[in-house]
């Protein structure tokens, strides 16, 4: 291959990656960045203050390191990193829409980053009143009235739902040992299930990329505790027998929890309790706008039906009588606590910014233009010939993303999506979500969100057809690549069986 | 059929998984029954159910995956074999597929 054709046709790094030390590997004795100003108040003996036995015997090995290469370091590492804030980042299931700078504005606000979680209810009004006034949003968007914010992610939001669910069955005086979820579903819903202390049950999938009715039926029974259920599917699907699967599931007397991972495709269009879910969780930094894909912090607030009132985790947030807000432990039939303090405050204090900014009809545009931005993409590619090697799984008019198949491109070019997903980096892309859902051979999971522009989405489909060329002449290119990012491909296998998980200082 | 036999996955299997980090073995003495998983393969994708061709009592099993999972990927034929299975009813083989037909079925 010759350099011509591996020169990068964008350059989103700025050096090599192997030279870079450790911050520990740079420390050097007696280097600081801050020297504490002179004692101005009468000094006491440490003993007085902290008794002996309580404090370590040693330093903490902490790097010692001046302020300047402290901040070239870590500005270093961070051109490496590819963020939404660098470029399109079409991340399947994951909701990567752009986060609306005046949000980190409002959540830097005094009153709210300078919160202690420990300061009494009297003395938190405000913070208290924009959780209520959340939850109160979040009802109505679920079109279920009952919110707890308490929940920290997506997954934990879902262990509370089925925790609830249990908590529900057995007030109930019934056991039951099963729940059910499709074979798209997300890996957390399984895990969840396990988790929750149900045996899990796959539910499979139809010609069309619906739930597969009979299959459904055949597994429904009064063992069953629930169905874990995404609409839009993880394929990116509107699922079109949402009642009739509702009606099955509740004719056992099983309750209907909602993922909300999805929830970007229908905001402000249709409602889950008004397709009949009984529980629904939010991903408040998907749909909601806080900041993710480094890990967080996150939010998984759930929304329940009025049956489920009463399980929500404790303390809640309540609107006392007088105006006054609260947190109310009087709640003798809850799950109980599912964290430490009331959730990652930031991330309500964004997600309200949002919802306020956009208002419901603001936030209705936003779900269609995010499904109008997906179909148009589709579209796109179709018209560039992609969709020749990578057809799409299920033929149909999408949601909010899509998912292809490149089976086909594999069999005919020689390069796997693994490889199309490498060589999008060196074009400044970050590569959609891949090999998932597994029910998709060689998957490649597209959600452009609602706010890209025409021509980003223009320039994705530019690129990923002149991949494919590229593979046609010399697909040797796209299974080496990356070629332009500070690392090149990365021993993946390597990693996971030889983990190197501490460094000696 | 060969009673003991050995059981694997084959490339085809190894070759969409992709590389192979993890294999959990069964335990030796394990009864398996024909259809049913039996052990999970773990791959950079995914973790994949490993299903029972036929029903047997294992009687070995591959120790030297543990540390080398990537013999499955380099040798499913060889090497790479997971378990040795005493096979409790030997016609159950009647049911399978030679490798031929098994080759036809794939894209």
């Amino acid at each position: 291959m010759s350099d011509q054709l591996t020169a990068p046709p964008s350059r989103w790094f700025i050096e090599a990656a192997d030279d870079e030390l450790t911050i520990f590997e740079r420390s050097r004795e007696g280097r600081r960045a801050f020297i504490a100003p002179r004692l101005d108040v009468p000094e006491r003996p440490l003993d007085e203050l902290i008794p002996a036995e309580l404090r370590r015997r040693e330093g903490a090995r902490l790097p010692e390191v001046s302020e300047p290469e402290i901040v070239r370091h870590y500005t270093r590492l961070s051109k490496r990193n590819f963020d939404l804030d660098t470029g399109f980042y079409p991340l399947g299931s994951c909701t990567m829409k752009h986060n609306p700078k005046l949000h980190e504005r409002v959540a830097g606000l005094p009153g709210n980053a300078d919160l202690h979680p420990l300061q009494a209810a009297g003395d938190a009004q405000g913070a208290l009143e924009l959780m209520w006034r959340l939850q109160h949003s979040l009802g109505e968007i679920a079109g279920l009235p009952h919110v707890s914010l308490q929940p920290s992610a997506g997954s934990h939001g879902e262990l509370t739902g089925v925790l609830i669910t249990r908590a529900y069955h057995e007030a109930n005086g019934d056991r039951r040992t099963k729940v059910l979820t499709p074979d798209t579903a997300h890996g957390t819903n399984p895990a969840t299930v396990t988790m929750a202390g149900y045996e899990l049950v796959k539910i499979g999938t139809d010609e069309y990329g619906n739930v597969d009715i009979d299959d459904l039926r055949r597994h429904v029974d009064t063992d069953v505790a629930c169905l874990m259920l995404t609409n839009p599917s993880t394929l990116g699907l509107f699922e079109r027998h949402i009642e009739q699967i509702a009606k099955a599931v509740h004719d056992v007397g099983a309750t209907l929890y909602y993922d909300g991972a999805n929830l970007n495709a229908i905001m402000g269009i249709c409602r889950p309790g008004d397709m009949g879910f009984d529980i629904v969780h939010f991903n408040l930094h998907k749909s909601f706008t806080q900041p993710h894909g480094g890990g967080g912090p996150g939010a998984g607030p759930i929304a329940v039906a009025a049956h489920m009132e009463p399980f929500l985790p404790r303390p809640q947030v309540v609107r006392r009588e007088d105006g006054s807000f609260d947190l109310d432990h009087d709640r003798p039939h809850s799950i109980g606590r599912m964290r430490g303090f009331q959730g990652n405050y930031g991330v309500f204090v964004r997600s309200y910014a949002y919802i306020r900014s956009l208002g419901a009809a603001g936030l209705r545009e936003a779900s269609e233009v995010a499904v109008l931005n997906a179909n148009y993409l589709l579209a796109r590619l179709r018209r560039e010939g992609v969709l020749e090697y990578l057809p799409a799984a299920y033929d149909r008019i999408c949601m909010h993303e899509f998912v292809l198949s490149g089976a086909v491109m594999k069999r005919e070019l020689g390069i796997r999506t693994l490889d199309l997903a490498k060589r999008l980096l060196d074009h400044g892309v970050h590569p959609p979500t891949v090999y998932f859902p597994l029910i998709v051979d060689e998957a490649l999971m597209v959600e452009p969100t609602e706010t890209e522009t025409r021509e980003t989405l223009d320039h994705f489909a530019a690129v990923v057809a002149e991949i494919l060329r590229e593979a046609a002449t010399d697909p040797e290119i796209a299974r080496t690549a990356p070629h332009t990012a500070p690392v090149r491909r990365l021993d993946e296998a390597g990693a996971a069986r030889h983990p190197v998980v501490r460094q000696p200082l | 059929m060969r009673n003991p036999s050995t059981f694997g996955i084959t490339w085809y299997a190894q070759d969409t998984l992709g590389e192979i980090v993890f294999f959990t073995p069964p335990a030796v003495g394990a009864q398996l029954a024909k259809d049913e998983h039996y052990t999970e393969v773990e791959s950079v994708k995914a973790v994949s159910d490993v299903v029972a061709p036929l029903s047997g009592e294992v009687i070995e099993v591959n120790e030297s995956l543990t540390n080398e999972p990537q013999k499955i990927n380099e040798d499913p034929y060889g090497d790479g074999w997971l378990v040795r299975v005493r096979l409790t009813d030997p016609t159950e083989a009647q049911e399978l597929m030679d490798a031929a037909t098994y080759k036809a079925t794939l894209p």
